[in-house]
């Protein structure tokens, strides 16, 4: 059966989520966490099988990302102003692209969430209860997948790449330390705090960030197949966990399949290596 | 942060003004204002929509039609917050009587005109204080309209609500939205406690009357700059 949308509240006005066939898959972590490369990975891996999919990201909307952006470097606007902003530039790209993709029944890969933008603004202060609820106009994703890396493992990947530690990425803008590599590390720590509490509330998938990319796309790869089957787990495995022995995901289809591949495929084969776990409240 | 333990430090006051368009509510304030500068009180004047940074993107959104009634919601909460937090909450801080000319009432009104969910508005705007004062200009929906269709020619797209596909003809959907609107407003007065002012009267009159009720609400002279007077800039 498929999985019925839903959103976190009230949502947004005049979205039939009935119409909503697609899926939307989050990838969440910090810069460093190897997020965009097992994106990238993803990507390729779900359009060679056929699946059509729009990537997604933090500051990427056509309405605001350049102010945005500019804002940012100026560094000028306070954290709830800033937390607005960032989330005019998130549901510009809900409504103007993750929906009409679901619609369309594409694969929405989004290259961070709601989650990392609730974490940012509670670790400088914002209440969490409000932060909440604005964000409660988003769409409950199919799953979301938490790279959880250490913040030492971080800062190497990071140094590596660019030689320098990004500004808001090290919480200097919170002026905890002066000394950015110090400040990088505390302020990760914290974000990762943030995480973990968050994950009890909106129920995500950690996934070892700290592995080659090759283990962590493996991982990946294993829970989203379930998800491409219709059956993500999210409702019908709380309601019907006995039956969860039961679902196997079906390794190889065509596009053409897709329409009636929604429908539950039962087959005798024992699938926990792909019964998710994650579950929202 | 700027949420309820800071509420007790304030020492400002904070009025606001709301109403229709063309109800007058501008010209009222604009009176109010020069009336405390010119007396030597601590004021500060707020527009709707009008923070720097985030203008741009709000006109860019608005020229484009890109805005959507969540995104027009939040990008409006937006320049706000980004008001309140840089400004308004730091006058009050500083013990100004800081004067709105429109504040949370009128997303309050416009949003849900456009759909969006009440609680969830309310919500988006909790952080901000609550008016001390709120003068509603009252005036029946016609006179409104007339006062704005007759004025000028032409009314932009988004305050004629035309986003909402109410009409074609920008005058019809003006009617329709602001009639939509003043039924919020109607709501929002009993809600939220607003002082009543009778719009249709002269404006020499309601001022007068603002005046006299700013005067019985507000322990004005608390407000009077101490030491020198600065010279009087007009504006």
């Amino acid at each position: 059966m498929l999985k019925p949308k839903r959103f976190y509240g009230k949502g947004i006005p005049g979205v039939v989520l009935d119409q909503l066939k697609g899926q939307l898959i989050v990838v969440e972590g910090a810069d460093g966490s190897g997020r965009s490369t097992q994106i990238d990975l993803l990507r390729n891996w779900l359009e060679r099988r056929g699946y059509p999919t729009v990537n997604v990201g933090l500051r990427r909307s056509m309405l605001v990302s350049r102010e945005l952006e500019q804002a940012m470097q100026g560094n000028i606007l306070g954290t709830r102003t800033l937390s607005l902003f960032y989330a005019t530039d998130f549901t510009d790209q809900l409504e103007n692209r993750m929906i009409p993709a679901l619609r369309s029944g594409f694969v929405v890969l989004a290259d961070r969430y709601i989650y990392t933008l609730m974490a940012r603004a509670i670790v400088r202060g914002v209440e969490p209860a409000w932060i909440r609820d604005v964000y409660s106009i988003a769409l409950v994703p199919d799953a979301v997948f938490y790279l959880a890396v250490s913040p030492k493992i971080l800062v190497e990947r990071n140094l590596r790449k660019h030689a320098v530690l990004d500004y808001w990425e090290s919480g200097m803008d919170m002026r905890r330390s002066s000394n950015m590599y110090a400040s990088f590390i505390e302020y990760q720590r914290q974000i990762q705090k943030e995480f973990q509490a968050m994950q009890q509330h909106y129920g995500f998938e950690t996934i070892n960030g700290n592995r080659s990319p090759r283990a962590v796309q493996k991982e990946l790869r294993a829970n989203i197949e379930v998800i491409l089957n219709g059956k993500s787990g999210l409702i019908e495995d709380r309601s019907n966990d006995s039956n969860s022995t039961q679902r196997i995901a079906r390794s190889t289809r065509t596009l053409a399949d897709r329409g009636e591949g929604y429908q539950s495929r039962v087959s005798g084969q024992p699938a926990a290596r792909y019964r998710a776990t994650h579950r929202f409240p | 942060m700027t949420g309820k333990p800071h509420e007790s430090s304030i020492t400002g006051k904070l009025v606001a003004v709301e109403g229709l368009d063309g109800s007058g509510k501008s010209t009222q304030v604009y009176l109010l204002k020069r009336w405390l500068e010119l007396d030597g009180y601590k004021v500060f004047f707020t527009e709707w929509n009008s923070s720097a940074i985030v203008r741009k993107a709000t006109r860019k959104g608005k020229k484009r039609q890109l805005l959507t009634p969540t995104t027009f919601s939040l990008i409006h909460s937006t320049d706000f917050a980004d008001r309140y937090e840089r400004q308004i909450l730091p006058l009050l801080n500083a013990g100004y009587i800081v004067l709105a000319d429109r504040y949370i009432f009128t997303a309050f009104a416009r949003d849900s005109v456009r759909g969006c969910d009440r609680g969830w508005i309310r919500k988006l705007y909790s952080f901000a204080r609550k008016p001390d004062v709120t003068f509603y200009f009252d005036v029946p929906l016609k006179t409104a309209l007339a006062r704005i269709l007759d004025g000028r020619t032409r009314v932009k797209y988004h305050e004629a609500g035309m986003d909402m596909g109410y009409s074609k003809d920008p005058h019809e959907s003006f009617r329709i939205f602001q009639g939509k609107i003043y039924s919020e407003y109607r709501h929002l007065v009993h809600e939220y406690d607003f002082t009543k002012i009778d719009a249709t009267e002269p404006p020499d009159i309601q001022q007068a009357k603002v005046r006299e009720i700013l005067e019985t609400k507000i322990d004005l002279p608390r407000y009077r700059w101490q030491g020198p007077v600065y010279p009087q800039q007009n504006r």
